[in-house]
């Protein structure tokens, strides 16, 4: 089957089966960022934004999307930057391998949840990325840091 | 020290967090065969027969392999130095099947979809053999796991396949029993741990393909490039001179990538068919047939004076190999070195241990390797002696801990050269706030908060075994290029050798190009492994910069035609002290390439002869509900001496990534397999690794000694920080329910029974 979608802000057509999950789709689009980790919705690596909101594609078959908007690391490199910025400044990426997904995600909160965010509620936004290297605080002090900036700058 | 001791960001951070195609599944190239295996549904089998035919005829399908298509040559995947502890107990694909999952045949199809449906399409008829499951029944149990004649142990580790035996030892330091016989308390437990599965994030990934000299050249995510190209070259009885390995960025790694896990069976396929191969484990095989921690029962014997005096411990370990020896004989060692060793007090102590085959999945490396079920077990048991002597846990530490200046109990005859161990416990006092919380306190919900303590260490390398080897070059303009052969799979090694070597050079971190592994082109490293970079790598820089300075220096003096000894190097320039005689880096780097015999380099090595343990102390706090069992971590805290901590954010992170673990290891992971022997946690949501909800709050400091053999003082951090969270938090469980558990990890489901069972 062909599927269309608007990928990172241009058209993407291609054929595939129907059983091609999004996240595969997306590889061989060649959104490489896009990481499988468990085939089991259960590690969040492989996080995009499908109409804006974030989504596993490994939950997600690749003609559910068609003619949706799907962004993934390769279409916000300014965002994954600005907030990779803060991550690195913890050493909070480690291996990096579970970092597109759970920046993907990280970005999507960064709209719901501003600097008054309990770390409760961060956590519990996150918690379905995993992440084996950290432990996870590293990254909530880059996301304070971060979400205090975001807040510092539109004042 | 500019760079050294500070919080610098990784040099590859920003490639990582912008989600850069840098790991080896992104680099794959285009018209590679995608390499998928049939595995075995039986725990112990023979093949029978076995018919290709309808595999082959799946469009796209290239080729189909089989046991009786393989090299004939036993080997291990343990990368380890040779000659390999671990028996050669392996072929590429083999008639017996020795664990579910084990590799029935291999598919090579131009697509996955492809090799998957001819997976499917393969006949096998399995002659089904009963499996052998209890690991603690393995010893001279009929049921042999390899009963093969060409069964092959190069080390004299006490291997016997003819009795389930990978290996056998025992070490006692004066005499266990006779100090036991003399001691008013004596304290016995045995515990169980499991086959926990390191999880990292990316799964076994390699590519294979041959280059334009028709060599053999992998891309594979590995901890050990070097010892990969030692065991392909075994298992495909080839030269290692046509062998080529790759290390790209690793997405993880903590031990599992210590064995060749996933490279032999595209390499196999790209030498039958000329042909680029992949193989992607998925999440279900690295659950299942990865190279897990070895599941162990350690049984501790603790002879103490009614003060608390601790005179002699012996320690009992028996491991579960599963179906493979990798790291068997060598990761059980550490179950009475690094446990015992905490422990200056002793008098005698002796060490035993045996570890079997079994028909479970195969064991290997992970992060703490041995130590990590000792020190849960030694801990345990002093904090059990605690509560039966009525002292404070961590006073009877204070009164016996291993201090600085003395000789280890059972560490390879080492002293403890560098040790805040004691500062360690006053500062987790201090941050856990234990006098006051200690032990346990029943809030008004029902709930009981509790805290528990443990020590832990590790090693530093293996002492006169492991090498690292760097290699800097001068090139025009005065940059550098740090060639090193360890592997940063994550933890900043690329990282922090260039902190030691900008501090070394006295230039900006700008300056160093460095660049990971490529067997062809990297000094010999033996890899990633034993908490070893840090400390064994990090000297071999402090050496090759030693080196290139001279070597920058008398070609500075060279060039003002001044004799070396009258010249000085700064970083910038060489010059002549009280003169305006100076020529810079940047004129050295052009005139070393241009009409010269050499240019500017330095290779070095190093290997160290000690391997000195980072120490630290760890405190659980945690929230029990004694209505549903449910435990709650609601703080850790740590306090570290890995020596001198060469990157700050890096340490810290290791840490609190080190006790996570350590948390899932305690609270959460579990393996647990069928009556027929298949593994039923072998996804995500059945292994169920700690989320960010239920690492709860960790807090880290350091009180750095510093060790006079390591780089810039430092010692390793990797894998000691892995090692408290299961002792302290069962001490919390202790002191909060009066119940001591012994088997990992401890659900809510078994407080509950537990607490039953107190209360009738």
């Amino acid at each position: 089957m062909q599927v269309t979608i608007q990928l990172n802000g241009r058209p993407y057509t291609a054929e595939t089966a129907p059983d091609t999950q999004l996240l595969h789709f997306l590889r061989d689009a060649g959104c490489k960022s896009v990481k499988c980790g468990c085939e089991t919705s259960g590690c969040g690596l492989c996080t995009v934004h499908m109409d804006g909101k974030p989504v596993l594609s490994c939950s997600v078959l690749a003609g559910q999307a068609d003619g949706h908007t799907v962004t993934t690391l390769e279409g916000l490199q300014k965002e994954a930057e600005e907030f990779g910025g803060f991550l690195a400044d913890q050493g909070g990426e480690q291996c990096g391998f579970c970092s597109p997904g759970f920046i993907m995600s990280v970005l999507a909160m960064g709209k719901e949840l501003g600097a008054d965010a309990t770390d409760e509620e961060i956590r519990e936004y996150l918690e379905g990325n995993l992440c084996r290297c950290t432990g996870y605080q590293s990254q909530l002090r880059a996301i304070r840091a971060w979400l205090a900036a975001k807040e510092g700058k539109a004042e | 020290m500019k760079y050294v001791n500070q919080a610098i960001r990784k040099v590859d951070a920003m490639s990582l967090v912008t989600g850069k195609p840098v790991y080896t599944g992104d680099m794959v190239p285009a018209n590679t065969l995608m390499v998928k295996m049939l595995r075995s549904p039986h725990a112990h089998a023979l093949i029978e027969e076995i018919d290709t035919a309808a595999a082959l005829k799946v469009p796209g399908v290239v080729a189909v392999f089989t046991y009786k298509d393989v090299p004939q040559s036993r080997f291990t995947t343990a990368g380890q130095t040779y000659p390999e502890p671990s028996p050669y107990d392996r072929l590429i694909l083999d008639r017996r099947l020795r664990c579910v999952g084990d590799p029935v045949a291999l598919v090579a199809a131009e697509t996955e979809a492809a090799a998957a449906k001819a997976v499917g399409l393969i006949k096998v008829k399995y002659q089904v053999l009963e499996p052998l499951l209890d690991f603690t029944q393995a010893k001279d149990n009929p049921i042999l796991v390899h009963p093969e004649e060409d069964f092959k142990a190069l080390c004299p580790v006490g291997a016997d396949n003819k009795r389930n035996l990978c290996s056998t030892d025992c070490m006692e330091n004066g005499d266990v029993e006779a100090e036991l016989a003399t001691c008013p308390v004596v304290i016995e437990r045995t515990f169980y741990t499991k086959a926990n599965n390191q999880a990292m994030m990316e799964p076994f990934v390699t590519f294979s393909y041959l280059d334009e000299y028709g060599r053999l050249t992998l891309v594979s995510s590995t901890q050990v490039p070097f010892h990969v190209r030692r065991i392909l070259s075994n298992a495909l009885e080839m030269s290692k001179a046509n062998i080529r390995v790759i290390k790209p960025r690793i997405g993880g790694g903590f031990g599992a990538k210590q064995s060749a896990v996933s490279e032999v069976y595209p390499a196999f396929v790209t030498m039958k068919t000329g042909r680029p191969a992949c193989l992607c484990f998925t999440r279900q095989e690295s659950q299942a047939n990865g190279s897990p921690r070895h599941q162990m029962r350690v049984t501790v014997r603790i002879g103490a004076d009614e003060d608390g005096t601790i005179r002699a411990m012996d320690v009992k370990a028996l491991s579960n190999a599963g179906a493979y020896g990798e790291h068997g004989p060598t990761t059980v060692g550490l179950v009475g070195t690094k446990s015992i060793s905490l422990y200056g007090s002793l008098k005698a102590a002796r060490f035993s241990s045996e570890v079997v085959y079994s028909n479970t999945m195969g064991a290997g490396a992970y992060r703490g390797y041995g130590a990590t079920q000792g020190i849960f077990a030694v801990e345990s048991t002093v904090n059990e002696l605690a509560a039966q002597l009525g002292m404070d846990p961590c006073a009877i530490r204070e009164k016996n801990m291993v201090r600085l200046g003395q000789k280890f109990a059972m560490y390879y005859g080492e002293d403890c050269t560098s040790c805040t161990l004691d500062k360690c416990m006053e500062t987790a006092k201090k941050m856990m706030d234990w006098d006051n919380k200690a032990p346990r306190r029943v809030l008004e919900n029902g709930h009981i908060r509790a805290v528990g303590v443990a020590m832990a260490m590790q090693g530093s390398g293996i002492s006169g075994v492991d090498i690292g080897s760097v290699e800097i070059r001068l090139n025009d303009d005065g940059f550098y290029t740090l060639l090193v052969g360890c592997t940063d799979m994550g933890t900043g090694c690329d990282t922090i050798l260039t902190q030691m070597a900008a501090d070394c050079l006295d230039c900006p971190m700008e300056n160093i190009s460095v660049r990971g592994v490529d067997t062809d082109q990297s000094p010999y490293d033996c890899g990633s492994y034993a908490s070893s970079t840090t400390y064994v790598t990090g000297m071999a820089v402090v050496k090759a910069c030693a080196q290139l300075r001279e070597k920058i220096l008398a070609q500075g003096a060279k060039m003002l035609d001044v004799p070396a000894d009258t010249a000085e190097f700064d970083g910038g320039r060489v010059f002549v002290p009280g003169t305006d005689r100076e020529v810079s880096l940047s004129a050295i780097g052009y005139a070393s390439f241009e009409g010269h015999a050499r240019c500017i380099s330095a290779c070095e090595s190093h290997s160290s002869p000690v391997s000195p343990p980072p120490m630290m102390v760890g405190m659980a706090e945690i929230d029990l509900d004694p209505e549903t069992g449910k435990i709650q971590l609601m703080d850790y805290v740590a306090a570290v001496d890995c020596g001198t901590v060469v990157n700050k954010n890096l340490a810290r992170v290791q840490t609190e990534g080190g006790i996570v673990q350590g948390i899932g290891m305690a609270l959460y992971e579990d393996i647990q397999y069928t009556k027929a022997g298949r593994m039923m946690n072998d996804s995500f949501l059945q292994y169920r690794i700690p989320t960010r909800l239920e690492a709860g709050a960790i807090r880290v400091e350091f009180e750095s000694s510093y060790e006079p053999s390591g780089p810039f003082g430092a010692k390793s951090i990797g894998e000691l920080v892995i090692n408290t969270p299961a002792p302290a938090i069962l001490g919390a469980i202790q002191n909060a329910t009066g119940v001591a558990f012994h088997t990992l990890p401890v659900k809510p489901e078994d407080v509950v029974m537990a607490l039953r069972n107190k209360a009738e």
